[in-house]
């Protein structure tokens, strides 16, 4: 496809812990195509993180492998001047927490003046500071002109955040990737500032890659899922098929665990456990193995790969096709497949 | 923000006069008193009485301290009975002195602090820093009358680099460049042995400010605006590290008087600090009273500039 913005090939981001390297990104391969939004959702420690900084080229001491071929440029092991050109400018970030992402000893204006002025030396001074109002009113911030001249502590939560989003699409980039951008925020600001997201992502054109614990927000603002566990992805689907026809084990936990769902009996349905520590993930076989050991050993890969199932529909490994929660009965179960 | 400042002046003046009223008293608790040492111990025994009586030295601890700062503020510290000269006098000359090699050990303790805690917390756990935290862990475990001593043994009597004591060569007139260059030449090495010391805090804290700073987010957020790395460093990571170096600045002071007190020994360099042990010695109780005013002086106006400095250059405790 032509439109294809940012395809990732066989990424391995791992770590070093004493004298090992861990993978925390563990062979993933996607791709983002021009105004899409792609959802990466997955619990705490799947390694959605990690995998948007190796995006960013933002880890310093972890050993990269595979591809991110980000318009025709591979951006892993890509020198640190050529991908400054690109960070800011083409691709940025959102962060998860508006609290701490802002420097504490800089003006607004300074913060979001230095994105422009990095990728634009030749700005005046003038042109620079009504470029920053201008973004200051894009993202709805009020009195931008007053607010130009505040330090990040004087304003509110949803309000950094709004100045985060600014630095961020302050060079109209043609891939947006925000991790977390609600989370650390009350629920009527997270409504504001999803509102506001949605909205730059129809006026900007720009690929959106949308991390994110909240599958409301996915629902709502996502054309293709991508669930990520243990580091690797364990399902990938558009948005409405995976809603509506989970397959992975994993997937159909996470989505069992929204807590409006109308069914009280819900918590049955929801896999307890957590992902586990780096350097205590199992790497052989498949990795939800353990948290789901009710279902046959024998139903589980070897070296479990996605397959794609129906058209555009990944799933890991072919345990999920004898999957049943606990409480349903096997009979129940093999009677469906 | 100039309000802050203005109180913040205005809540030393209690501090100075407590101060005053607590060295008073103490030097009331001293042995003797200012006639002690000032009187023949021949003479007639009603006739000092008879002096103690005029001098008000028989009045209550509150008159004689009404009286003695009401002086004090008048810039009359008494007479030193060793010098027979005003206190004020004899304190001029070495504060003077002492306000220079102060000046130099901390122009050369930042000197040495900077460019040292920057390469330290910028490149931790390389072999350059290891270098310079072992030298941080030399520097905190040597007391400094040791290094002191090393260093004048080695530069000022085994290659005679640096004269050995005093603060000028006798003999120049004051005012002509030689003599400038003469009080210099005699400032290097006591300031220096100083601030190889007093330097290893700053070191170690800048360091630390340093590594704690670039595991901040706001650094991430510089990354990926597309800051290169050394302007990452020097307009995120430094800037936001030396704000609290600076505030330590006014507290450097007041870590200074203890070091003066021991390398103008040392080098019997004629400033407060030895003018302090000499009248010890010698029970010039006056002398001592002033002497220990001041420095306590000095300590509450370092706390002031740092909390002052804070104020300029942290937004966040900046007030409007
Ligand atoms: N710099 C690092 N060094 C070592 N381990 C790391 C590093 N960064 C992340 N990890 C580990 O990699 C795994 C994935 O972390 P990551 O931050 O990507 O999770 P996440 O999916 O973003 O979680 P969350 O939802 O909590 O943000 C975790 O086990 C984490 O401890
Ligand atoms: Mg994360």
């Amino acid at each position: 496809m032509n439109d294809k913005l940012l395809e990732i090939r066989n990424l391995k981001t791992s770590f070093r812990i004493r004298d090992d390297y861990y993978a925390a990104v563990d062979d993933v391969s996607l791709n983002v195509n021009k105004n899409e939004v792609l959802a990466i959702v997955g619990e705490s420690g799947s390694g959605k993180s990690a995998l948007a900084f190796s995006i960013m080229g933002l880890h310093n001491r972890a050993k990269m492998e595979g591809s991110i071929n980000f318009k025709g440029t591979n951006l892993v092991g890509l020198a640190p001047g050529k991908i400054n050109k690109i960070r800011g400018k083409e691709m940025s970030m959102i962060f998860q927490d508006p609290l701490t992402a802002l420097n504490p000893l800089m003006t607004i204006e300074e913060q979001i003046g230095e994105v422009i002025y990095l990728h634009n030396k030749a700005i005046s001074n003038r042109d620079k500071k009504a470029k920053v109002i201008e973004l200051l009113d894009q993202v709805g911030i009020p009195h931008a002109k007053y607010v130009c001249d505040q330090y990040p502590h004087e304003l509110s939560g949803g309000m950094r955040q709004r100045v985060i989003i600014a630095i961020a699409i302050a060079n109209s980039p043609e891939l947006l990737i925000a991790d977390e951008p609600t989370t650390a925020l009350d629920v009527t600001i997270q409504a504001q500032i999803l509102d506001l997201i949605r909205d730059l992502k129809q006026k900007m054109d720009a690929g959106i890659i949308l991390i994110t614990h909240d599958l409301g927000v996915v629902a709502e603002m996502a054309d293709r899922v991508a669930v990520m566990y243990a580091g690797e992805i364990v399902e990938i689907a558009e948005v409405n098929t995976l809603f509506e026809q989970p397959r992975h084990p994993y997937t159909r936990s996470l989505l069992n665990s929204v807590p409006n769902s109308d069914e009280k009996q819900d918590k049955l349905h929801v896999i307890q456990g957590i992902v586990p520590a780096l350097q205590n993930l199992p790497r052989e076989g498949c990795r939800f193995k353990t948290r789901i050991p009710w279902i046959a050993e024998s139903t589980h890969e070897d070296h479990p790969e996605l397959h794609e199932i129906a058209p555009n529909h990944f799933v890991r490994c072919s345990c999920y096709e004898h999957f049943y929660f606990p409480d349903e009965t096997e009979v129940e179960n093999s009677g469906l497949s | 923000m100039w309000k802050f400042i203005v109180r913040r002046i205005i809540i030393t003046l209690p501090q100075i006069l407590l101060l005053s009223l607590f060295v008073f008293l103490l030097a009331q608790l001293m042995p003797g008193d200012a006639l002690t040492g000032l009187v023949d111990p021949n003479l007639d025994p009603a006739q000092i009485a008879l002096q103690r009586e005029r001098l008000g030295l028989n009045n209550p601890w509150y008159v004689q301290y009404y009286d003695w700062i009401t002086s004090a503020l008048q810039g009359d510290l008494g007479q030193s009975f060793r010098y027979k000269m005003d206190v004020t006098d004899i304190i001029a000359q070495r504060l003077v002195n002492t306000f220079w090699l102060s000046l130099l050990t901390l122009i050369f303790t930042y000197m040495i602090a900077i460019p040292l805690g920057i390469t330290s917390g910028r490149f931790n756990d390389t072999f350059r820093d290891q270098m310079i935290v072992g030298y941080t862990y030399v520097g905190f475990a040597t007391p400094l009358f040791i290094f002191a001593l090393l260093l004048l043994w080695l530069l000022g009597f085994n290659f005679g680099w640096f004269p050995t004591g005093g603060s000028v060569q006798p003999g120049l007139t004051p005012g002509t460049l030689d003599y400038v260059l003469s009080k210099l030449h005699h400032l290097i090495l006591p300031a220096l042995s100083m601030a190889l010391i007093t330097t290893v805090s700053t070191v170690q804290y800048l360091r630390s400010e340093i590594i704690d700073t670039k595991q901040k987010e706001f650094i991430l957020t510089a990354r990926a605006k597309g800051a290169s790395e050394s302007r990452v460093y020097n307009r995120h990571i430094f800037r936001n590290s030396l704000l609290p170096i600076a505030a330590l600045f006014g507290f450097e002071i007041t870590g200074l008087i203890g070091g003066t007190v021991f390398i103008e020994r040392i080098y019997s360099y004629p400033g407060m600090g030895l003018l302090l042990l000499e009248s010890i010695s010698q029970r010039d109780y006056s002398v001592v009273v002033a002497v220990v005013l001041l420095f306590g002086i000095a300590s509450i106006i370092g706390a002031l500039l740092s909390d002052i400095i804070l104020s300029l250059v942290d937004p966040r405790i900046r007030i409007k």
